[in-house]
């Protein structure tokens, strides 16, 4: 198949704008080539070939998804093989499991994370990375008020970890960071998710 | 001119104070009083909760002096909810801040809310790990309290009234006074931070970006969802809402209202749904019915 040569890469990227710091996202996806727009509706979602899930607070974008009644036909696109991409909060939107807590998610991921696990804010901190994506040997990785991932299913790869965590997994067409690749220059981390083909995952 | 701004040569930690600030964008944060009500604003959207002890309406009722809050009230609320939590600490009272750094307060709001406990100087905010939030009225008031380090900036309104029309005009003078900068040339740009009263490296790098360095939200007189629609579409990037949603006749209601009115602040059909039926907003005091002596905007030096 032979891309057309004038489409952006990575297709439509939509970010999901129902709060956090998804202008910073939208600026990343930019400087990566993407044409990137904000989701605050169903309908643009619909337009979107692959989305990013910004940093920000969980509770908040998983209430407001349901409550904009379209936390389900998200649900549905990642499960179809849309390529979707979380920071931090977005992240915990993706997991399957919160240790000790239910609250509204997309529970697409098979992983267990652990909310706010390095502490309050006087906690947050900056961290080199070692990854294996390709081409990205290392990466400065910011943690705020993050998430840690403590357990992964069978088919998740774990591309970078700080302190024997997992930071940065992938599962199919699913990504997720506990940092934020999105507030540190280069935008390396969204360049290679703009990659990621639409692969139907299998529903188990 | 060295051409690297201010904002970049700061240090990595200023970097990290600024980046739960970017999350905290497009969301309320509200004011709380106890950990029932946090819990409420938790379950109705709020992004962060303000711990305090009075909201601004009462601290006015009641007078006296407004102080830090109690820490063990303090903890109950940090126990409650998962999101982050701020709380106010006096102006200029660098020990009220060390404390509510000690127990890992998420954002310290250095704020006119409460009594001044210096007439002449703010907290020295770099040398804290813990983030400062501090109001505005102007754009030279953002720049001095971001030159001391405030990793967000809020415009103050007038709090604790439920009108909104001071906070519209500390909004529109931020964002006029960065217009404005954007417009001079370099030759004028010292006058510009002499008038403004700000830091000149600031003033120099507002000129080129056309952005402050760091979020700025809006605060103050906020009171309902069309309220808070109007300052994001003025240019806030949040807003605050004190005694706006619990000295309503329906907190939980009216908080969930406003947040839905942030994230679709420029659909009006949306507004239209979300503002009906709220029950009794705040009854609040109209400005032109507050004394000089009543306004706490006019604190900050």
């Amino acid at each position: 198949m032979v891309a057309s040569p004038d489409r952006r890469a990575g297709g439509k990227v939509g970010v999901l704008a129902l709060q956090g710091d998804y202008a910073a996202h939208i600026a990343a996806l930019r400087q990566a080539g993407a044409e990137a727009f904000e989701i605050r509706t169903r309908a643009e979602l619909e337009r979107a070939d692959r989305v990013v899930i910004p940093g920000g607070e969980s509770t908040v974008m998983g209430s407001l998804l349901q409550r904009f009644n379209f936390l389900d036909a998200f649900r549905d696109r990642i499960l179809a093989g849309m390529p979707v991409f979380g920071t931090c909060a977005g992240l915990i939107l993706l997991a399957a499991d919160i240790e000790g807590r239910r609250q509204p998610g997309l529970g697409v991921m098979d992983i267990t994370v652990q909310r706010n696990a390095y502490g309050t804010q006087v906690d947050s901190f900056r961290a080199p990375l070692a990854t294996s994506v390709p081409g990205v040997r290392e990466i400065e990785g910011v943690f705020i008020r993050a998430p840690k991932v403590t357990r992964v299913g069978p088919g998740v790869e774990v591309l970078a970890s700080l302190g024997g965590s997992p930071v940065l997994v992938r599962e199919g067409s699913i990504l997720g960071a506990t940092f934020h690749p999105e507030l540190v220059p280069g935008a390396l981390i969204h360049q290679w998710f703009l990659a990621f083909p639409v692969e139907p995952r299998k529903v188990t | 001119m060295d051409t690297v701004f201010w904002s970049a040569r700061q240090s990595a930690a200023w970097k990290t104070k600024i980046g739960l600030a970017e999350m905290l964008k497009g969301g309320v944060i509200m004011d709380v009083t106890n950990a029932a009500q946090a819990k409420i604003a938790e379950e109705a959207g709020a992004v962060a909760v303000m711990a305090l002890e009075r909201v601004p309406a009462d601290i006015r009722a009641q007078g006296g002096v407004a102080r830090m809050s109690d820490p063990k009230m303090i903890k109950e609320i940090q126990d409650t909810v998962s999101i982050p939590v701020m709380a106010k600490c006096r102006i200029g009272h660098f020990v009220e801040a060390r404390i509510l750094e000690a127990l890992g307060i998420d954002f310290i709001d250095e704020s006119e809310v409460l009594t001044p406990a210096d007439d002449k100087y703010h907290v020295y905010k770099h040398d804290f790990v813990s983030p400062f939030v501090c109001g505005c009225r102007d754009l030279g008031e953002a720049l001095r309290r971001i030159g001391e380090g405030a990793a967000m900036i809020r415009t103050k309104g007038e709090p604790g009234t439920g009108d909104v029309v001071e906070a519209v005009k500390h909004m529109r003078a931020v964002v006029d006074g960065i217009a404005r900068l954007t417009r001079l040339p370099d030759q004028e740009l010292m006058t510009a931070a002499k008038e403004l009263g700000a830091p000149f490296e600031l003033v120099y790098e507002i000129a080129k970006t056309g952005k402050l360095p760091v979020p700025n939200f809006s605060a103050g007189g906020i009171a309902t969802p069309a309220d808070a629609a109007l300052m994001m579409q003025l240019g806030a990037e949040s807003v605050f809402v004190g005694s706006g949603i619990f000295k309503s006749g329906d907190p939980a209601r009216r908080a969930k209202a406003i947040v839905g009115a942030v994230v679709n602040y420029r659909d009006p059909k949306v507004l239209a749904e979300l503002s009906e039926d709220l029950g009794e907003p705040m009854v609040g005091i109209g400005i032109s019915q507050l004394g000089e002596n009543d306004k706490m905007a006019v604190r900050g030096w």
